[in-house]
């Protein structure tokens, strides 16, 4: 295929600006898809995706416009995927930024608009829901046209819901998008941007061929991970899968690679030919690592086996998540799982929970720790209570964040990032309403709460997005949590020392609210190293007695007592004391009582 | 077989049900009375062979027994085998000289007295139509019939009830020398009416209410009374010419012996399978006219659920248990561990090791049984 036939391109938006249902308008007015056929928001497959209204895994679809094939690069809409973006972004030469003229740009579209900069993509400004009353297309394309260095003119107005505007939209990228570059005679090299299981097929890889060209049956290898396998089909989506002989250079598609683990072929990974390799790979592979960690336990001991298997099924189509045996005093037998981010964490617990029918018990997210032990060992920390007691440094991973409010809420936002350890960085005026604040935050102070302080804060104006920067050294202490005098491993939390002693204090009131009184006193609490920091009491009952029983009533008085044991089971024993499942909730809950 | 020597009677009917009772009853249907009476002694004739020619207790309870029909109930004394101890449960406002009459003429030798409060208010609240006065009238015609052994029962936990409540009731109670008392908890079992009308008010009550127990203890056994099981008392007998004042009938469930009742709703124990007569008067009669037993749902108990239910039902009391009786359902770590903290006591009587709840055990006697316990479906 001719190179200056293609187009390829990705759309960059905020949540709920019409993305979906703009993606959704091309496919129907390119005939890619009959109305009758069109289920709303196609792109977005799984069932989550479409509740939350977000696109978790990227997909790519052709559709033909004007003689020309477009390639549509979804992209994942969450800063936990920001990688993956970055890859999808890496597979275009434009993207259409797209707007709610209604809302105008949130921060993380800013974030992607961005990389789409940074990748010097071709940038197609939209701005959507014109239909919408409240809308202010004129202030919207200022400020759109401000961020890309365009003049207002150039920024197309639209509704996707009517579809007013879709097709001069395709013009545009036509027009302004350029054609693909790359050497059809060269060694044969492909970005894959994406990957998704298929439980008949293996790993189906999503690919830009860069130069050369691929041929069914064709040997390949995954350069940067060095795994092998054959291209047992290939074929482009359009938008179902569409087999095709070979994909040449500046085309977009798919690969069936029978491979079995998603791990094995990891997106932004470079194929080639095993037959004429290419010399070196497509730059910008980066392993990501997981940044959020915490523990998942099955609420009743007996599910562990299923939660394994659950992990195992679920790592197949998503090569991010890593999980590792962890077993915890007071949980029993289960994972310390990695997530990209906090989004990441909750999607994941909400297909355990969902597609496999688990009871879980999460423990408090913490974030992965550097921590050079005297002797100069380094190790990676990812659950605190394995923090070891005597160091020499701690480096906790920072971020830079934007967050974008009306100027009105500067105020409050820099109260809370004052609050969280922030560094503050810069202040930009967007427009004449609204502020973009950049500060540098510890990735381990947004990783319970942030968000949503942020958005209480600021009446919900407020958009939020951060990326990673580095570690950085902290003042951090690991604060342990003794009930009975005995440690509770999935209590245990890492804070800077300035903090340790009011959530130390916190956290043992809270525990003495929460677990039931026993039938000895019992105290609770917090401890650096040996020192204790805080101590509350829980008080020994004064009567627990059962009610009457005469020789009608033994049998019923018996069940309770069996239903009593059973409860019993459910608790968690530590140091005799039989500590509710709640109770391990309550440094999750601590932080939105905080600052109240 | 065995020879049942404890016979429950169940009277279900009642003037009208009080808004927290949850035993079978049937209000009014006077009417019914002399049927089911009939009913009664049927089945007592197609089970009589189980029980021993003599018995050592029976027991009436209701419902109201002292409510169903006087003739209904002459008869129903006259029919039932001789034994040592006839208990029958009362309602103040239905003894009269008659009733008493009644009683001692049927063999009755002792009478347990739904009192509940001497205090208007909280017998407002209990739904209870007798009157602080129609308790101490009952008590005077029973003694003056020639009763010598009168049982109160009162509850405590009554919402709105203040700690000065609970005192001038144990003090009134007292002053009427009751060679017994019983002494429960309200319970507001969920789904009830008097729940939905009272629950929130008893959740606010609860830590107020939590030293109640204790009060009634204290003041009891401070008055010569023995807390022999956990809501019991009885005069000490070196304050009642030697007797043995504890309810015989009930030291028999709470010692895991085997009883027959009979009734609506009654259940027997007999060689570890328990049956119960379903609930529902109408098909309970017309099964036992038509010649046959009425309908019962059926529990075989195990050896091992035997024994959790003597562990359950022992440590109540004040006298010591034998290991050796409950050793399949007792959890040792469990009572190592309440034996130091002080809840629990071990002895040895020569060969024989025993154990029982100290007085801090009995008040947290829930919690602890439910330690002691290893039962075998949970």
């Amino acid at each position: 295929m001719e190179l200056d036939r293609i187009r390829n391109f990705a759309i960059i938006a905020h949540i709920d600006h019409g993305k979906s249902t703009f993606a959704d308008r091309i496919l129907e007015l390119t005939g890619a898809v009959s109305e009758r056929e069109m289920r709303e928001q196609l792109l977005d497959s799984m069932d989550l995706e479409r509740e939350r209204g977000i696109t978790i895994k990227a997909q790519a679809v052709r559709v033909r416009w004007r003689n020309h094939f477009l390639n549509l690069i979804d992209t994942p809409g969450h800063v936990d995927f920001s990688y993956e973006v970055s890859r999808s972004l890496q597979a275009c030469e434009g993207a259409l930024l797209l707007v709610d003229a209604s809302q105008g740009i949130e921060a993380q579209t800013l974030a992607n608009a961005y990389l789409a900069l940074d990748n010097d993509l071709e940038i197609v400004p939209v701005a959507n829901k014109i239909d919408l009353p409240q809308a202010d297309p004129d202030a919207a394309a200022a400020e759109i046209a401000q961020l890309v260095g365009e003049s207002p003119e150039r920024v197309l107005r639209i509704s996707a819901k009517t579809g007013t505007g879709v097709g001069e939209v395709l013009d545009a990228i036509v027009e302004r998008i350029p054609p693909p570059s790359g050497d059809p005679e060269a060694p044969a090299r492909a970005l894959v941007f994406d990957s998704s299981y298929d439980q008949y097929r293996g790993v189906v890889a999503f690919v830009r061929v860069v130069d050369g060209r691929f041929e069914t049956r064709e040997p390949l290898r995954a350069m940067v991970q060095g795994t092998s396998f054959e291209a047992e089909e290939l074929g482009v989506m359009s938008p179902v899968r569409e087999p095709v002989a070979a994909l040449g250079a500046g085309e977009v598609g798919y690969v069936v690679t029978g491979l079995k683990d998603v791990s094995r072929l990891r997106v932004g990974d470079t194929l080639t030919s095993r037959r004429w390799p290419a010399a070196e790979p497509l730059p910008g592979y980066k392993d990501v690592k997981p940044m959020v960690f915490a523990g998942i336990f099955p609420t009743d001991s007996d599910e562990y086996p299923e939660l394994r298997d659950a992990l195992e099924r679920l790592k197949l189509n998503d090569g991010s998540l890593s999980y590792e045996p962890e077993t915890s005093q007071a949980l029993g037998f289960g994972f310390r799982c990695g997530f990209l981010g906090l989004l990441h964490m909750e999607i994941v617990r909400e297909r355990l929970e969902r597609e496999f029918d688990l009871d879980l018990l999460i423990t408090a997210p913490t974030v992965a720790y550097r921590a050079t032990k005297r002797g100069g060992d380094v190790v990676e920390v990812h659950n605190p209570a394995e923090m070891p007691v005597e160091l020499d440094l701690v480096e906790e991973p920072y971020v830079k964040a934007s967050v974008i409010v009306p100027k009105d809420y500067v105020g409050p936002v820099m109260e809370l990032a004052n609050e969280r350890r922030g560094t503050f960085d810069h202040l930009e005026y967007l427009s004449e309403e609204r502020v973009l604040l950049s500060y540098a935050l510890p990735l381990g102070e947004i990783v319970l709460d942030f968000y949503d302080q942020l958005k209480s804060r600021t009446r919900g104006y407020a958009s939020f997005d951060y990326d990673l920067a580095g570690f950085q050294p902290g003042d951090l202490t690991r604060v342990d949590i003794l009930v009975g005098g005995e440690q509770v491993d999935a209590l245990s939390l890492i804070v800077h020392r300035d903090a340790a002693y009011e959530r130390g204090r916190q956290l043992v009131e809270r525990l003495r609210k929460e677990i039931p009184r026993q039938m000895f006193d019992v105290p609770v609490q917090a401890a650096i190293g040996s020192r204790v920091i805080a101590r509350e009491t829980i008080k020994a009952r004064r009567k627990d007695v059962l009610a009457k029983c005469y020789g009608g009533d033994i049998s019923r008085k018996r069940k309770l007592l069996e239903k009593q044991k059973k409860g019993k089971k459910r608790m968690k024993q530590v140091g005799g004391v039989e500590v509710p499942q709640e109770a391990f909730l309550a440094v999750l809950n601590l932080e939105s009582d905080r600052k109240r | 077989m065995s020879v049942v020597r404890h016979l429950y009677v169940h009277l279900p009917f009642c003037a009208h049900r009080c808004g927290y009772c949850d035993f079978v009853t049937v209000v009014g249907r006077r009417s019914q009375h002399e049927a089911y009476v009939h009913a009664l002694l049927a089945e007592l004739a197609l089970e009589r062979d189980v029980l021993a020619d003599r018995l050592d207790t029976v027991f009436l309870g209701g419902g109201t027994p002292t409510f169903t029909a006087p003739s209904e109930l002459a008869r129903l004394f006259a029919a039932l085998p001789e034994a040592e101890e006839l208990t029958v449960e009362a309602n103040p406002e239905t003894v009269t000289p008659g009733v008493a009459r009644l009683l001692l003429d049927g063999r009755v030798t002792r009478v347990s007295l739904g009192a509940q409060s001497f205090r208007p208010h909280l017998l407002a609240v209990l739904e209870r139509r007798a009157q602080p006065d129609d308790v101490r009238r009952a008590v005077y015609l029973l003694r003056d019939a020639g009763l010598d052994n009168v049982s109160l029962d009162l509850l405590y936990g009554i919402p709105g009830q203040s700690a000065a409540d609970l005192e001038s009731d144990l003090a009134d109670a007292l002053t009427l020398e009751p060679e017994h008392l019983s002494c429960y908890e309200l319970e507001a079992k969920p789904g009830t009416r008097f729940t939905h009308a009272h629950g929130d008010e008893l959740e606010r009550q609860a830590e107020a209410m939590e030293g109640y127990f204790e009060t009634v203890v204290d003041t009891l056994t401070g008055s010569g009374y023995r807390w022999y099981e956990t809501a019991n008392f009885c005069v000490e007998p070196d304050r009642a010419d030697g007797r043995d004042l504890r309810a015989r009938h009930n030291l028999a469930y709470w010692r895991g012996c085997d009883y027959l009742g009979v009734g609506v709703g009654a259940v027997s124990t007999v060689s570890g399978i328990r049956s119960r007569n379903l609930p529902g008067i109408s098909a309970y009669m017309s099964a036992l006219s038509a010649g046959d037993p009425p309908r019962r749902e059926v529990e075989i108990l195990d050896e091992q659920t035997r024994a959790g239910e003597r562990l359950m039902l022992g440590l109540r009391l004040d006298e010591p248990l034998s290991i050796a009786d409950v050793e399949g359902s007792l959890d040792s770590e469990a009572l190592a561990r309440l034996a130091a903290g002080g809840l629990v006591e071990l002895t040895s009587n020569g060969d024989v090791d025993k154990l029982r709840l100290t007085r801090r055990g009995r008040f947290l006697g829930g919690g602890v049984t439910a330690e002691l316990v290893e039962l075998a479906s949970a």
